[in-house]
């Protein structure tokens, strides 16, 4: 009896007393995941399939939020060309890799005052989105004295309307996100390019290996799991935009700049209509969580390499 | 040759310069332009063609903008906020990466791929329950709507984690022949020896929190309860969208506090973000 009390306490000591205080150790997150995530991404599964208009309450209509975003006559155009526009607006994001890949390239020369430069790339990352969407309405203004007006009128060409013509809006979020989201690129391509062995390129070059060939015969190929990773991340950012489009355009003109995300939060908070909302988050939802396994499939794929 | 591949060297170290020089002009045009309109009085703002260096230099548009609506507030609120979510996150965080780095209990893998797997589960997903969560609490419009579903960071456990794992196991074998708990070990022992990436995991916290707009936009209702950037975006909608002499003023306010203290920290910034955003997840 008492050996078996002191094995017990024992036991205790050394699994239950550990157990019991990770758990506490782990309490404070798991009661925040459990309330802000788990319990939302549940309820958010339900709530699509119920009728639910603030401050009514819910009635359980089964598919008809998906019914009313995939084929009903009026919500399916909109529902569609919100993602239509967030995929538009994804766009950017090779083009910005292409700028921010060219710019890693030159800084990682060693040359002197490199630090410099990178400080002034990487400015606009950490500047407010909301505050360089008041910057950029200011250079997008429709009228003369915009900005970029009086430079088009300058060079002799007509100003633009800019955030307020349906073709030319998300282009220009577009032009904003690139000189928004470099300085974040250009970090990683330099982190990825340092990563590459000297040695290497050294080889090369006593082989008689060019500047191009070498990009192209050891950066590119080796750049490779960093320049997927910056991509997917770049367009599941792309997918979540909001400040933007609330600042600068409110999803306009005639809907040209309404996201996924936009059209989320018009349903539940401008609409109140809460079910239809959900539904709306949780194809969100499917789209985002395809994208990150793709990057967490890559991102394994790399640690295996190193 | 030797002398002609230097000379050529040098040739092309000058015109990368001026290359780069160029891109880093073009991405401070935005700001210059903002600065430059800030000083602005109106006749000058609505100049054809616009002028990069102002004539009269008009500092009364700062005290104008300031006084048009309560930024002063506006700054305390995103002070209260982001610091709050700053510290509650290291402390939540390093708990439960002590408990993933250092100790062996039962259900650790399963908890800790439920933990990773929420960085896969963005905000805007689940925007609608929370709202509806704070709602219920009958905590909208308040501070702990800003920051009680923000006070846990998988991301943070992890990068946490990964470090703590890194320090030897024999410190703990000293800490416990000197009767040190976990606590007070995790206190004073293991989070001095984690300086840089508490640093960085701090400034992540800080910076996200203090540029955040779709949640603090949507818990919160009252004006004295908005956070800089909500208080930003109304100010410049509820005027009319003409007086941009002050707008632009307003946005240096909002804008360069983060910038100058970005410049101080941007070292273990950048490198944060090079080693989290290649090897984090």
């Amino acid at each position: 009896m008492t050996a078996l009390a002191r094995q017990r306490g024992n036991w205790w000591h050394r699994w239950g007393e550990e157990t019991l205080s990770a758990y506490l150790f782990l309490l404070p997150s798991i009661v925040i995941f459990a309330t802000f995530v788990f319990f939302p991404l549940f309820f958010s599964f339900y709530a699509s399939l119920t009728h639910w208009n603030l401050p009514f309450k819910p009635s359980f209509t089964g598919l008809e939020n998906y019914h009313y975003l995939f084929t009903d006559e009026i919500g399916a155009p909109e529902f569609f060309r919100s993602i239509r526009n967030s995929f538009y607006y994804a766009l950017g994001v090779p083009l910005n890799m292409g700028i921010s890949l060219a710019i890693a390239v030159l800084l990682n020369q060693r040359l002197r005052g490199v630090s410099l430069f990178r400080t002034a790339y990487f400015l606009p990352t950490i500047t407010s989105t909301a505050a360089i969407s008041v910057i950029w309405l200011w250079i997008y203004h429709p009228a003369d004295y915009g900005l970029l007006n009086s430079i088009l009128l300058k060079l002799g060409f007509s100003p633009l309307r800019w955030l307020r013509d349906p073709h030319l809006a998300m282009p220009a979020l577009i032009l904003m996100g690139i000189w928004h989201g470099m300085g974040y690129n250009i970090v990683i391509f330099l982190a990825g390019l340092q990563s590459i062995p000297t040695t290497l390129y050294e080889a090369a070059e006593i082989d008689g290996a060019g500047g191009w060939a070498r990009f192209w015969k050891i950066t590119w190929p080796l750049l490779g799991p960093t320049t997927f990773y910056v991509l997917v991340i770049g367009i599941i950012n792309s997918l979540k935009a909001f400040t933007q489009m609330h600042v600068m355009t409110e999803g306009g003109p005639l809907g040209a700049t309404t996201t996924i995300t936009y059209y989320l939060y018009q349903q539940a908070f401008e609409n109140f209509a809460m079910g239809r909302a959900s539904a709306v988050a949780c194809v969100l939802f499917v789209i985002l969580f395809i994208l990150t396994l793709i990057q967490f499939k890559v991102v394994g794929s790399r640690i295996h390499y190193e | 040759m030797l002398r002609s591949k230097r000379a050529r060297k040098t040739v092309f170290a000058i015109f990368w310069y001026i290359v780069l020089g160029i891109t880093a002009v073009a991405v401070m045009l935005p700001y210059i332009w903002m600065l430059s309109t800030s000083l602005k009085g109106s006749d000058e703002v609505f100049a054809y063609p616009p002028n990069w260096i102002p004539r009269t230099w008009r500092f009364q548009n700062y005290v104008e903008a300031w006084n048009a609506a309560p930024f002063g507030r506006y700054f305390l609120n995103s002070a209260v906020v982001a610091l709050a979510v700053t510290i509650g996150q290291l402390i939540t965080c390093s708990l439960a990466a002590f408990a993933f780095a250092r100790m062996e209990f039962k259900g650790k893998d399963v908890i800790f791929a439920l933990f990773l797997s929420t960085t896969m589960i963005s905000t805007q997903v689940t925007l609608v329950p929370s709202y509806l969560v704070l709602k219920t609490l009958r905590w909208l419009d308040t501070y702990q709507a800003l920051i009680v579903p923000f006070l846990a960071n998988a991301f943070g456990v992890f990068m946490m984690r990964q470090y703590f794992m890194t320090l030897p196991r024999e410190l703990e074998d000293a800490a416990k022949l000197d009767g040190c708990g976990r606590l007070r070990f995790l206190w004073q022992v293991l989070l001095p020896l984690s300086k840089p990436i508490v640093a960085s995991q701090a400034l992540f916290a800080f910076m996200g929190n203090w540029n955040s707009y779709l949640w603090p936009l949507i818990v919160t209702t009252s004006e004295h309860m908005r956070t800089l950037q909500i208080g930003l975006r109304y100010f410049v909608s509820q005027e009319g969208g003409t007086q941009w002499g002050i707008f632009m003023a307003a946005t240096v306010f909002v804008s360069v506090p983060i910038v100058l203290f970005y410049l101080f920290v941007q070292k273990s910034f950048v490198e944060g973000i090079a080693t989290t955003g290649l090897k984090g997840a």
